[in-house]
This record gives C-alpha cells, sequence and structure tokens, in this order.
C-alpha cells in the first residue's frame, strides 16, 4: 500500500494505471449491475474518466 | 544468368515514373506506400467515429436528412443513462457476455485438453468439432430454432429423454426463464470451437522437455497440470476471452435470428436495442450516443485486459 501511495505521488506508470483499471472496472461494474439504477447512471462518466485516465498515464516513466 | 526479381521489377517500372521516383528520399517513398492505408484508414474507421461522436451531441435523425440539425448537449447521454429499459438491456448483456466466456473457456481449455492427446482419429474430430464455428450465424440461428421447437426440436426431445420431462411442456426460446440461457447454449456451442483451436495452440507449443523434467522431479500429473500446462496455456486462453468479450459484447446477428430480443425484451442485448433506436425509432443522435457509451466501455475493457496479457506473457 505504501508503495502504490509513493507510485501516485511519484507519478509512477505501474500505480497510476492500476488506480485507472480500477475505474475502468468499477465504471463497467456500475454499468451492468442489477442493483440500483444510480450507480448505472453514473457508470459511463466512471467509465470515460477511468479511460482517459489510463490512456495518459501510460505514458508516464516506470 | 542469374534472375534477381528485384531488378527485374525494376526495369518493368515505366521510366517516366522511374525518374519521378529516384528524386524522392526513402521517407518520401515510404509514406507513398502507406498513405493510401493511412487514409482509407481515417476514412473507414477514424471519420466515422468522429462523425458519431458529432451527431450524439445532436437531435440529428437519418430519415429526415433535410430537417435542421440542433444540438442538445449531454441530453442524449442524460436519457439513455436514466432510461430503465437500457440499463436491462445491459444486464442481458452481462448475462450473455459472463456465462458465454465461462462455458467457452471451460469448454474449449476441456476438449482442446482432450484433443492434445495422441488417439486414432484426432485429425477427423478436430475437423468435426470446428465445423460449427464455420457456419453463417443466419444459418446457426435458423436451424437452432428448430432444433429448439418443443414439438418436433431434437433439443426438446434429449432434454426430454434425459430429464423425463415432456419435451412441449417447455419452451427455450418463449419462456422468460429460459430463453436467455437459450442464446447462451446456441452460442457455446458456435464458438467453443475457436476457444478449443487457441488453446490446442497453446498446448502444443509446451515442448516436451518440461513434462519430462517434472517427471524426473516426481510431480504429480496434478501438479504439472496447475505449474505447467496452466501457466503456459494463460496467455492464449486470455487472448481468446478477449476476442470473444469483445465480440459477445457486440452479438447481435445470431440473437435476432434466435429470439429477436424477446420474450419482451429479456434477450433484447445492447446492440440489439441499439439497432431499434438507430434504425427502427431513428433516433441517430440519441443511437450515436448509445454507441459511443458501448465504444468507450469496450475500448476501457479491453485496455486493462491487453495490459493483464502483457504482464502474464513478461513472467
Amino acid at each position: 500500500m505504501t508503495g502504490f501511495l509513493k507510485g501516485i505521488v511519484g507519478l509512477r506508470r505501474g500505480a497510476w494505471e492500476m488506480l485507472a483499471t480500477v475505474i475502468i472496472a468499477l465504471g463497467v461494474f456500475m454499468l451492468m449491475q442489477p442493483f440500483v439504477m444510480w450507480a448505472y447512471t453514473y457508470s459511463f462518466v466512471t467509465t470515460l474518466v477511468g479511460t482517459v485516465m489510463f490512456i495518459i498515464v501510460s505514458h508516464f516513466r516506470d | 544468368m542469374s534472375f534477381n526479381p528485384v531488378e527485374q521489377a525494376a526495369k518493368q517500372t515505366p521510366p517516366a515514373i522511374a525518374r519521378r521516383v529516384r528524386g524522392l528520399s526513402d521517407k518520401a517513398i515510404a509514406w507513398l506506400f502507406v498513405g493510401p492505408t493511412i487514409f482509407l484508414l481515417l476514412a473507414i474507421n477514424i471519420f466515422p467515429l468522429i462523425w458519431t461522436i458529432y451527431l450524439s451531441f445532436t437531435n440529428f435523425k437519418a430519415n429526415r436528412p433535410n430537417r435542421e440539425i440542433k444540438y442538445v448537449g449531454l441530453r442524449n447521454y442524460e436519457r439513455i443513462l436514466n432510461d430503465a429499459d437500457v440499463w436491462l438491456s445491459m444486464q442481458a448483456t452481462a448475462h450473455f457476455l459472463i456465462w458465454t466466456i465461462v462455458l467457452q473457456v471451460i469448454i474449449g481449455f476441456a476438449l482442446a485438453w482432450l484433443i492434445n492427446r495422441k488417439f486414432k482419429g484426432n485429425d477427423m474430430w478436430t475437423t468435426i468439432i470446428v465445423l460449427p464455428m464455420m457456419l453463417s450465424p443466419a444459418v446457426v440461428g435458423n436451424f437452432w430454432t428448430f432444433f429448439y421447437q418443443p414439438q418436433i426440436g431434437i433439443f426438446n426431445y434429449v432434454i426430454g429423454f434425459l430429464t423425463g420431462k415432456d419435451p412441449s411442456s417447455f419452451e427455450m426460446l418463449g419462456s422468460v426463464d429460459l430463453a436467455p440461457w437459450s442464446i447462451v447454449i446456441v452460442d457455446t456451442w458456435m464458438w467453443t470451437p475457436f476457444v478449443m483451436l487457441i488453446c490446442l495452440a497453446g498446448l502444443r507449443s509446451i515442448p516436451d522437455y518440461i513434462y519430462e523434467a517434472a517427471e524426473v522431479d516426481r510431480a504429480s500429473r496434478w501438479r504439472q497440470f496447475w505449474t505447467i500446462t496452466v501457466p503456459m496455456v494463460l496467455p492464449f486462453l486470455m487472448l481468446a476471452v478477449l476476442f470473444r468479450g469483445i465480440e459477445n459484447f457486440k452479438m447481435f446477428d445470431l440473437v435476432v435470428q434466435l429470439t429477436g430480443g424477446g420474450p419482451g425484451s429479456t434477450t433484447e442485448l445492447a446492440s440489439i436495442n441499439l439497432k431499434r433506436e438507430a434504425f427502427e425509432k431513428w433516433r441517430t443522435g440519441y443511437s450515436s450516443a448509445f454507441a459511443i457509451i458501448l465504444f468507450v466501455t469496450v475500448f476501457g475493457l479491453a485496455s486493462i485486459y491487453v495490459k493483464a496479457l502483457n504482464k502474464v506473457k513478461e513472467r
């Protein structure tokens, strides 16, 4: 966990990609889950933020 | 006399073109070759994508091309993301996607593992197993509707024979509970061979000496399976899941042929809903926004998946 936080602060690719991955996965889950409507409503924004973040952070240094 | 094909081709180039090309740098010639492909890619892939993004912010209707196009901002996205019917179609897509992939991976891997063993008629069985994959989805959808007929369908007859139930007592395509499973069964039947072929390629790429070394170390078959077979086939398996995942997210033809999205909207996958909005209700702006939502979802999923695949390959 400390390593992950250090990576986030130090703008390291691995940590940021991990964060973007979690956001995308959360967005897709929110889109397809059958439980609450509000999660579906905000799913696209979540996925979009994660995807754009993933594209940007994949250019960070290792 | 030696025959050099490059020299021959150069001699056949008309002198006028040869003179013009001779003055170009290597980079310019490279662009000359790559240029048409890039142009085609831009025209076929990138331009429609940008145009769809633009349309998703408008009230454009393709059946009324002369009507004034109004900018509606994010209203199309708002309406889709607050529409309970679209939400249901997403759930139907999730059910279809998850179950087809789980079943195809398990059955495909098991079949590949069996086919990989040397036995008589190995090639013949491989060909027979691969046959469904070669058929057109329209044909498969059509003959599976006959298989699922309660009175004359072979599927109902087999299930009736195995369970002791009356074959006409259940309807796979007409029942709200069974219809989502009927499309899963047909897609699994059709596309498991594809997963099997990819797994087979993975299994055949494992050198025998690794198993021989494991035998010398007295590793059990179970141990060999989990520590040699599975890790070495994993990149192939992940590739198969990626291909099938993207394909099934967009699944349209097979399901339309089988159930048409019914009964009610129980098998109305996102792509079927999208097609209805675009070409039956002619809400082009709305359906463009819907298409962009699906595109971003698939793109995001594919990005993290490719990253995971690269990590597995690096190991």
